[in-house]
């Protein structure tokens, strides 16, 4: 009888630790950026407005050695009029830790609707950038880039 | 005190679109590393950019840990009339950068 309940004891101590790491596992948050979180990030900044596909060109090399620093430039058809303008310019990516890289806020005044920078890639992947027009309307463009040595990954030793 | 380079044009034609291009030197730590023995390093990141002309602001973007090291941004303006083109970044622990550029339009 001693014997028995310490056994049981024991198995119980073993469950409840399995049941212990296996909710563990589950309540980590993956460790990077995914597809759908992109997704989620960019509802997040249009809401619930469409987006549709055109009027945005994405600059970036489609093959990249070093995904530490990688030169992105995005441009936006308008006439960049007082009635016509880009407001603002969003870049999101995948696979990064992150979805977001970069959000620039533009009027009339700038006259052409181009931003460039540089950034950091973790894996071969897609962005797409989202241009908010004066009317109110969402466009984007995606590009695949694919990354030969991943920025993020590295330790410091 | 972190260096901060700024490319303006030092003379335009009123009503042309320039070109200004910013680079400052900052780390961009990304909050995503850990070091030699495993501790997280925290995020030290630029967050937000800002132009103004003549005070009147002609750009804004906020930066996330995605961007390089050495955060290079560049953008478009209308050269209106000459004056001064400021330059503010801030960002995490503080952090805060002004830079300037003269302009003579024609």
């Amino acid at each position: 009888m001693d014997n028995d309940s310490r056994g049981a004891t024991r198995r119980d101590m073993l469950l409840a630790g399995m049941a212990g790491v296996g909710a563990t596992l589950i309540r980590i948050e993956p460790a990077a950026a995914t597809p759908d979180s992109m997704k989620r990030a960019i509802r997040q900044v249009v809401g619930e407005a469409p987006v549709r596909n055109g009027k945005v060109t994405i600059d970036v090399p489609t093959l990249v050695e070093n995904g530490n620093t990688v030169a992105l430039a995005i441009e936006v058809e308008s006439p960049m009029t007082k009635d016509d303008y880009v407001k603002a310019i969003h870049v999101f990516n995948e696979k990064n830790p992150l979805p977001n890289v970069i959000s620039a806020h533009l009027g009339p005044r700038a006259g052409r609707a181009r931003i460039s920078t540089r950034f950091r890639l973790a894996d071969t992947q897609t962005i797409t950038a989202v241009a908010e027009l004066s009317d109110g309307s969402f466009w984007s463009a995606s590009a695949d880039v694919i990354v030969t040595l991943a920025a993020c990954l590295e330790s410091l030793d | 005190m972190a260096r901060a380079l700024i490319n303006v044009p030092q003379k335009a034609k009123s009503g042309q679109v320039i070109e200004i291009k910013t680079l400052i030197s900052h780390i961009m730590e990304t909050g995503f590393r850990h070091d030699n023995v495993g501790k997280a390093i925290p995020r030290n990141i630029i967050t937000t950019f800002v132009a103004r002309y003549n005070g009147e602001e002609i750009f804004r973007t906020d930066l996330f840990p995605a961007i390089a090291a050495n955060p290079f941004v560049s953008f478009h303006t209308v050269a209106t009339e000459s004056g001064t083109i400021e330059f503010e970044w801030t960002g995490d622990n503080g952090f805060h950068e002004t830079g300037s550029a003269k302009i003579t339009v024609e």
